[in-house]
């Protein structure tokens, strides 16, 4: 087992897709590794509940979130509202479990440098059936710089990882715990942001009260902050708005709205189909208080990389996206193991496709 | 917040930055200056059939950076072609040429003929009728190619560190002068020296904003670049050369030990600084993280004080153990403040009296340029409008202040550099072929041995 984790943990994405085939059959039905609270049949049932990463001390918490509808995007008339928040429209939402606090370096290294195999190894622990898929999954390449610049790492959020490392991390993070986590879709992100409000933010409409709730450009003095040093939302999630703007599942798309004006979207979802652009929410500690509001999306662009030495550039890494970070979602029911499987290798290929040239003009020099 | 690769810089008052502009408003003119024709004369008359402007390009080295040099030369706005490829490996390569290609069409125009494969493939690039070289192999290998760039009269873009031992530094400084002699264009990858931030801060250090320099740090503490070994197990690999040089970052002869490959960059942003390098330095490293069978000899960590001659100190650190506290950044101490400085985060500021007197991001400056991009644009300007560019001093002077830092922490001994730089120590084969017999081999168990400090003799 040994020399596949150590081959896997350097594939590049092209083997990564091949290798897929092979962890498909491991991963179709990892053990469940119980956890108190952390069972529901149904929406009553759901409790907060913490989990834990297998073979390690990392804990992380998760919140039920009712379904329920809301009305996604903002209106013409709220103060910063962009073309792609709109047209405002109704969405219905399943009942989910979200991660109260945005994701962690704790968290996150165990994954990225197999801190979990590493331990194993060191005190002579044998491999769970968990650990045997879990290790079979692509790990991120080491970075060549320290990628928390320096802002902190102890219960700080994780940042700087592609939308493809993030998704890989649920995938990790399901079959080492049997439970079936992922980013949350665009819609159910701003669904639980809003909790239940159809304010700008989710305290309401006075960005004066900003500095309460988040970390933002006015008050983050150039850094990230440990996460849930702010005020929650009404339904306990800390650092929605700020800190680190958070990837989503879906794809970006302007006007990706436009087509449920006047309808109510069930469970919308933009499958992914390429490395650029995703969206981020929430806004960060670098944005300014109109982009943190519940509605505000921004698309990652290839800039966010632009300053990886390597070709080809990571798949792993984004150099210039200091402010990007992830929480992860569970959704109540689960997906069937074929559709599971649709989300996890959406866009995959599309995703390895680094070191394009950004050309000064936007094409190649003429002659 | 993030480095657009473009617009070029021109809010900024360096000189290089001032040719820059110069070079981007005389761009696409016809150029027929007598400093043009010093430079470019040979391989330009080489090159008069194929009646296009087009700066031609060989790069040697074909890993991840070398790919990305490439890339960075092409993405000034200047027709740059990628005419011919050198590495050791066909497989590295040919992977290689495809990344490139897709990457930019056209500008790669290397066909079969210019593509070299072996320990012989860099003489074939550079005589392939080339006016620019980029030297992207492992740094071992760096003198060598150096040397036969510039007897061959190429403008040579090097990636940093220059070597990895004092005879390669000395022997790197010799070429130079030959080198300037013929007034060719050299540039080495050290690309915070082109970086507004640091320019800038490096004129309010000048300027005296914290007066006397007392003391300064330097960091580069992250994880692991890669794991080990890093491609091929033993078993895929024939000989014990192409184990080591395709593990090459675990092997001091082709890495230098991260301290030289990595850390270099922020050694040599205090010496500049302090416009000279160290007398001095003790130190103390080693490997914290269990090994295995196969893994290379590098230290994961080394702690360094370096002393200058007028007493000063520079403290040190670089570690590559996962889940400690990351930091790259370098940090210069006055008499009456600080200036601290981190690429990464794009932090730039001078503080004077615990007050902060001046930062990029809050100075109106714009958001940061590529300065992968800026390092290639000024060269290019140097080769497109002729003129004196040469970076390879400096280059190997603050390579060898970090061989200094290594040789430190493998001894436990105190080192000069007057003793370090003109040691008889050489740790490169004194062969290259791949059965040569090898500066280092594993022993039993698979084991590689790693310098003891207190028993090591370094020099």
């Amino acid at each position: 087992m040994l020399t596949l984790v150590y081959h896997h943990a350097r594939l590049q994405l092209g083997a990564a897709v091949a290798f897929c085939l092979l962890a498909n059959r491991l991963s179709a039905a990892p053990p469940i590794v119980e956890m108190p609270n952390s069972t529901a049949a149904t929406a009553a049932e759901m409790k907060p509940y913490t989990d834990v990463i297998g073979g390690t001390d990392v804990k992380f918490e998760m919140l039920p979130i009712p379904g329920g509808k809301f009305t996604m995007g903002s209106p013409e008339s709220e103060h910063g509202h962009k073309p792609d928040e709109g047209p405002q429209h109704e969405v219905k939402i399943e009942p989910f479990w979200l991660e109260k606090y945005e994701l962690t370096w704790d968290e996150f290294e165990v994954f990225m440098f197999t801190l979990d195999i590493d331990r194993r190894k060191i005190t002579s622990q044998p491999s769970t059936d968990n650990d045997k898929l879990a290790d079979a999954l692509a790990r991120p390449t080491k970075p060549y710089t320290d990628m928390s610049f320096g802002m902190g790492k102890d219960g700080f959020p994780a940042i700087s990882m592609t939308h493809y490392a993030a998704r890989m991390y649920c995938r990790w993070l399901s079959a080492k715990t049997g439970r079936y986590y992922r980013l949350p879709t665009e819609a159910e992100w701003e669904y639980a942001c809003r909790a239940g409000t159809t304010t700008a933010y989710s305290f309401g409409d006075d960005a004066k009260q900003l500095n309460d709730y988040a970390w933002h450009d006015g008050n983050s003095e150039d850094s990230y902050h440990k996460i849930g040093k702010k005020k929650p939302n009404t339904w306990g999630l800390y650092d929605m708005h700020g800190n680190v703007a958070e990837w989503v599942l879906d794809q970006y798309i302007a006007d990706y709205y436009a087509q449920f004006k006047g309808k109510t979207a069930i469970e919308p979802l933009a499958v992914t189909q390429s490395k650029f652009p995703h969206p981020v929410r929430g806004g960060s500690w670098q944005d300014d208080a109109v982009d943190l509001r519940s509605a505000a999306r921004k698309p990652s662009k290839k800039e966010w990389e632009a300053t990886d030495p390597q070709l080809p550039q990571s798949v792993w890494y984004l150099t210039d996206a200091e402010f990007v970070g992830f929480r992860i979602c569970r959704p109540l029911h689960e997906p069937t193991a074929e559709e599971k499987q649709k989300i996890w290798d959406a866009g995959l290929e599309a995703e390895g496709e680094g070191g394009r040239i950004i050309w000064p003009n936007g094409e190649p020099p003429k002659k | 917040m993030s480095s657009p690769l473009q617009p070029l810089p021109s809010s900024n008052n360096s000189a290089s930055n001032s040719s820059r502009r110069e070079f981007l408003k005389t761009s696409g003119v016809a150029m027929a200056g007598a400093g043009l024709a010093a430079t470019l004369g040979i391989a330009r008359q080489a090159h008069a059939a194929q009646n296009d402007d087009a700066i031609r390009v060989a790069l040697i080295g074909c890993g991840g950076r070398g790919g990305g040099a490439v890339l960075d030369a092409m993405s000034t706005g200047n027709n740059i072609k990628l005419v011919a490829m050198a590495d050791a490996f066909k497989d590295r390569l040919d992977a290689k040429y495809d990344d490139l290609k897709k990457a930019a069409g056209d500008k790669i125009a290397v066909d079969d003929d210019h593509k070299f494969v072996g320990f012989d493939a860099y003489q074939k690039a550079i005589d392939s009728g080339v006016d620019l070289v980029i030297l992207a192999t492992p740094p071992g290998f760096r003198p060598i190619h150096f040397n036969a760039a510039v007897q061959a009269n190429k403008n040579i873009f090097m990636e940093k560190p220059v070597a990895t031992d004092p005879a390669g530094v000395r022997k790197v400084l010799q070429t130079n002068e030959e080198a300037k002699r013929r007034n060719l264009i050299v540039g080495v990858g050290l690309q915070r020296r082109h970086q507004p931030g640091y320019l800038e801060a490096l004129k309010r250090y000048k300027d005296g904003a914290i007066g006397e320099l007392v003391a300064a740090r330097a960091y580069w503490n992250g994880d692991r670049p890669h794991a080990t070994p890093r491609q091929k197990d033993r078993d895929a690999t024939k000989t014990e050369m192409e184990y080591q040089m395709r593990n090459w970052y675990f092997y001091v002869w082709l890495c230098g030990d991260h301290i030289v490959e990595q850390h270099i960059h922020n050694l040599d942003v205090i010496n500049w600084f302090k416009g000279e390098t160290p007398v001095r330095a003790v130190g103390m490293g080693g490997s914290q993280v269990p090994r295995q069978p196969g893994d290379g000899e590098i230290y994961d960590h080394h702690a360094v004080e370096f002393q200058y001659a007028d007493g000063s100190r520079v403290f040190s650190q670089c570690r590559q153990i996962s889940g400690c506290w990351g930091q790259v950044s370098e940090h210069i101490h006055g008499t009456k403040g600080a200036v601290h400085l981190d690429a990464g985060a794009n932090r730039y500021s001078v503080n004077v009296n615990g007050g902060e007197a001046w930062n990029w991001k809050n100075s109106g400056s714009g958001p940061m340029p590529n300065p992968y991009q800026i390092e290639h644009a000024d060269m290019q300007a140097a080769i497109k409008n002729g003129g004196s560019y040469n970076e390879a001093d400096y280059g190997a002077k603050s390579t060898m202040t970090a061989i200094l830092g290594r040789l430190a922490t493998y001894s436990g001994k105190e080192i000069s550099w007057e003793d370090a730089f003109n040691s008889k120590l050489s740790i490169m084969p004194t062969e290259f072929s791949w059965d040569a017999k090898m500066p280092v081999n594993p022993g039993p168990g698979g084991m590689y041995p790693q310098a003891i400090p207190g028993l090591t003799k370094v020099i």
